[in-house]
């Protein structure tokens, strides 16, 4: 006999749970990696799937084996001899050189330093955002329709048959039948087999035929018994119950800042751009209820939609204080102090027309700080720059004049980045999760 | 042969297949397999899974269920990083030895590569895993399966007590284990499906006796399911030390100082599964062979008939080629000795033999040359041999030549390889013993003895080495083992190399 079983719609993805376990196992090892190949991606490229190297460190799998190269001699055939008669040498390839053709092939590779597959999207970006936060979220009020999530709430007698706990229910019925002596399907059997073998009985005497008859009865009542008793009642069925319960939320805004006048080189807006596509992620991935708001400006400030922020080009003077301006004012409009946590980030080369620092320094202080978590500001210098601006003291004047502000605030964090390298130390610097949280 | 009417329409013409056709086409090649070339099989049992699920299967071993563990996970993220990138494709089948026999076919196949596969594993593999020796005395095929339904749920439950990190970290030293953790020539003390289908019954008895008392309500504990209710200890107190023991798992877990009960069971698990993969890994050649070959009778006669078109034909015989294709030494595709080309040339060299033999088959192969009856060579080949001693008795110099095989000596200190042998007259046998060699796998795997266990003192635990021919252990990777050792026996371990002239050096 032969069964065909159509299997493909089995659930597939059965070795994801290995594939977690290996992931968790390697982590030290692939989150170097994964750093190491986000740096040199593209900006679209962050966060999408792709190959990761890492070496065997962790996840070896080692096994006795023999190395013929250590000492003693062996023999082995090939195929394909062209020119070789008995006696001729073959000069045996240097060890690590392709494999060490003609040896038999090592099972699996073992000892190879490295090893290689790929990984989703949402693998690297967990590993990547691993103990990151919003450093200072705190609890807004619950008035704003709070989110609610099903929680179990044990076991009741009425339900949709969807929630059937059949575990629960077939013990019920278990007991009861017990309880109330249901004939079981043996005791059945049973008595038909005892009621066969009388009446297959030669001769049939008036012993054997009042034997019958009492049997019948018996059987009789038990199949009435077994009509009266179901073998599931509704009695006994329980379904698994679930409530609704609010969970509070925490709503937060982000505003990201960004400079895209004329003294930002290319390179610069695309540092500044990997920066904030991370932050985008970051927050996109962690904080489901994080509102984002993009502001851009040169020497006026739009606020701007996702794709233009990453995307379009725009050039211009330079005034930074008009950002700020335009944050205020977005925030007045729509973010409340009481329900919202509001963070900024702001990334500039440090330039800005000269007495707008100040100025920049004076609204800071005055009207955000106050209404800010936290403010992280990144200053993006060419290469050349950050040695000369070698230590934090020195540098261009939006960063002199924001030094005070660090000083006053300590929710508010200053850092500099000038290669690609740079963004996701400091990415992780500023959102690193606290050690009293 | 026997002359029998061609049918009058093929039984497929569609390149796509469905369950039908599948269904007609395995009536087809049943009826040839078991009639006229008398197969005998285990009843098969035939699954069309995706590629995704081909995937899955790769990841754990081939079969169909298995415990967790990471480093399947890791098998499985290189196997999936090949084939997404395009470097391997996916095996057309996977064939499982158990009863029903389990062949696995991927949904992409063609047609024409089902009825290959059919051919192929339900037949070919089938039989060989019925019928050979090796798989009939120490493979236990009615009861892997659910032997391995037994092991996932032992150590899923385990985890759940135990600790997640301390079931891997358990795995980890008992997988590095492996290899050594075989009966290579006396079988287990006892057939473990049994002790597992007596444990369950009487754990089932316990349960059926305690749920009737419904009044009392028993906490539910979280118990391994198929653990005795009590701590059941092996029969009788600790059991005799047999020294030496080649199967380090099995004395591990017998007289391990360190190990409680449910670690001694996870060992357990991974030696029976050793053991039952054991005989896999002596008979690939063998095996591939069985199957190719018949696969590629059983086509053919399908062809013969007029049950399969010219054009399906033509696609069998590609696939068929590249299957059994052998690169030279220095090709850059060269991966060893292919095991389907050896297997598949041998095999049909002996059909050659018997049916159209030449002088020199006949001075080497006179028990058989000519004899016209290759099933009955054939079979009673793959009942009794494996590949080393199958190719120590079959391997023809005709197959020598086609192959053009050269036997090489390598001694380590040596700046080159010497040609030993080739194919010619004085060089047959040479190479012939030299390849069966290669196939012996007492002799690729190092042997690895306990010679001494201290109990009383310090419980040092004293490993030998044997070399063959000076081949020392691997040097890294046997102190990498050396660890896992360590931990399962929890004190210290010793393992020395010992040289053929007895020469003894320690290494820690």
């Amino acid at each position: 006999m032969t069964h065909f079983i159509d299997r493909r719609l089995n659930p597939k993805g059965k070795s994801l749970g290995n594939r977690q376990r290996f992931l968790r196992r390697a982590r030290a090892q692939i989150r170097e990696a994964v750093q190491k190949s986000l740096k040199d991606a593209a900006v679209a490229d962050i966060g999408k799937e792709r190959k990761i190297k890492i070496s065997t460190k962790g996840t070896k799998e080692p096994r006795f084996r023999l190395d013929p190269r250590a000492g003693g001699e062996h023999d082995f055939v090939l195929p394909g001899n062209k020119e070789f008669m008995p006696g001729d040498e073959i000069k045996k390839p240097r060890s690590g050189e392709d494999g060490g053709r003609g040896k038999q092939a090592s099972d699996s590779g073992e000892g190879d330093d490295d090893f290689e597959f790929t990984m989703t999207q949402d693998e690297i970006l967990d590993i990547f955002f691993e103990d990151l936060e919003l450093p200072n979220l705190v609890r807004t009020t619950l008035k704003e329709t709070p989110t609610k999530a099903w929680r179990r709430a044990g076991i009741t007698t009425a339900g949709s048959p969807t929630q059937i706990n059949l575990v629960r229910t077939m013990r019920n019925a278990f007991g009861r039948r017990i309880a109330l002596r249901r004939p079981r399907p043996q005791d059945m059997l049973e008595l038909e087999a005892q009621l066969a073998a009388l009446e297959m009985e030669e001769p049939q005497t008036d012993d054997t035929r009042g034997q019958i008859s009492a049997l019948k009865d018996v059987i009789a009542k038990a199949e009435a018994r077994r009509k009266w008793i179901a073998f599931v009642d509704p009695l006994d069925v329980r379904f698994n119950s679930f409530t609704e319960q609010p969970v509070p939320t925490s709503q937060a805004v982000m505003f990201c800042l960004m400079d895209v006048s004329g003294s930002m080189g290319e390179r610069e807006k695309d540092l500044a751009k990997r920066f904030y596509m991370l932050l985008h992620m970051f927050l996109r991935r962690r904080y489901e209820k994080v509102d984002i708001v993009f502001i851009r400006h040169t020497h006026d400030a739009q606020e701007v939609d996702e794709q233009e922020f990453f995307y379009s080009r725009q050039s211009g003077g330079t005034i930074v204080s008009t950002a700020l301006d335009k944050m205020l004012e977005i925030q007045k409009e729509r973010y409340a102090t009481a329900d919202w946590n509001i963070y900024a980030a702001q990334a500039s080369d440090g330039y800005t027309q000269s007495g707008d620092a100040r100025h920049c320094v004076e609204m800071l202080n005055a009207d955000i700080m106050p209404l800010c978590q936290y403010y992280a500001y990144i200053e993006i210098l060419d290469e050349r720059e950050m040695e000369v601006f070698a230590s934090e003291d020195s540098g261009a004047e939006l960063w002199r004049a924001y030094r005070t502000v660090a000083e006053l605030w300590q929710n508010f964090a200053t850092k500099r980045i000038s290669k690609p390298a740079d963004i996701f130390p400091v990415f992780r610097e500023l959102f690193k999760k606290s050690e009293t949280a | 042969m026997v002359t029998r009417p061609i049918a009058e329409k093929p039984l497929f013409t569609e390149s796509g297949w469905d369950f039908a056709g599948l269904d007609c086409i395995y009536r087809a090649i049943e009826e040839i397999a078991l009639n006229e070339l008398k197969l005998d099989v285990y009843p098969n049992q035939i699954e069309v899974i995706s590629s995704e699920q081909m995937l899955d299967a790769y990841s754990s071993l081939a079969m169909p269920l298995m415990y967790n563990h990471w480093s399947f996970g890791k098998l499985f993220a290189r196997e999936e990083t090949l084939y997404r990138g395009g470097y391997q494709g996916l095996a057309y089948e996977i064939v499982i030895n158990s009863n029903p026999c389990i062949s696995y076919l991927l949904e992409e196949n063609t047609m024409t590569m089902q009825a290959l596969v059919i051919a192929h594993a339900a037949f070919g593999h089938n039989h060989f895993f019925k019928n050979n020796y090796l798989f009939q005395q120490w493979t236990n095929a009615e009861g892997i399966l659910e032997y391995l339904s037994f092991a996932k749920r032992y150590i899923a439950a385990c985890e759940e007590k135990h600790g997640r990190e301390d079931v891997e970290a358990i795995l980890d030293s008992a997988h590095a284990l492996m290899n050594e953790g075989v009966f290579r020539y006396r079988r287990p003390p006892k057939p473990s499906k049994e002790r597992v289908l007596e444990k369950r019954r009487r754990r089932m008895q316990y349960e059926e006796e305690s749920r009737n008392e419904l009044w009392r309500t028993l906490p539910a504990g979280v118990e391994p399911p198929g653990a005795p209710p009590t701590t059941e200890i092996e029969e009788g107190a600790p059991a005799e030390m047999k020294l030496p023991e080649e199967n380090l798992l099995y004395f591990l877990e017998k007289h391990s100082p360190a190990l409680r009960p449910w670690q001694r069971e996870v060992l357990r698990i991974v030696r029976n599964l050793a053991q039952y993969f054991y005989p896999q890994k002596q008979t690939k050649v063998m095996n591939e062979g069985c199957a190719t070959f018949v696969h590629y009778t059983l086509m053919n006669a399908l062809y013969d008939r007029g049950l399969i078109t010219e054009s399906s034909m033509l696609e069998f015989l590609h696939s068929h080629t590249s299957v059994v294709f052998q690169p030279e030494f220095d090709d850059r595709r060269f991966n060893g000795i292919n095991p389907y080309a050896l297997g598949y040339g041998m095999m049909a060299d002996i059909k050659r033999i018997c049916e159209q033999p030449t002088e020199e088959d006949r001075d080497w192969f006179p028990q058989f040359a000519g004899s016209g009856d290759t099933m009955a060579v054939l079979k009673d080949a793959w009942a009794n041999y494996r590949d080393e001693s199958f190719i120590e008795q079959f391997l023809s110099p005709k197959l020598m030549r086609d192959f053009r095989m050269f036997a090489l000596h390598d001694e380590a200190d040596e700046a080159a390889y010497k040609v030993s042998a080739i194919h010619n007259e004085q060089g047959y046998k040479r190479v012939r013993a030299a390849l069966a060699r290669q196939y012996d796998v007492g002799a690729s795997d190092p042997n690895i003895q306990v010679a001494a266990a201290n109990l009383t003192s310090d419980r040092k635990l004293l490993l030998e080495h044997r070399m063959h021919r000076g081949i020392p252990l691997h040097e890294q990777t046997r102190d990498l083992v050396c660890g896992h050792i360590e931990r399962l026996w929890g004190h210290e371990v010793v393992l020395a190399e010992i040289a053929d002239e007895d020469q003894v050096s320690q290494a820690e």
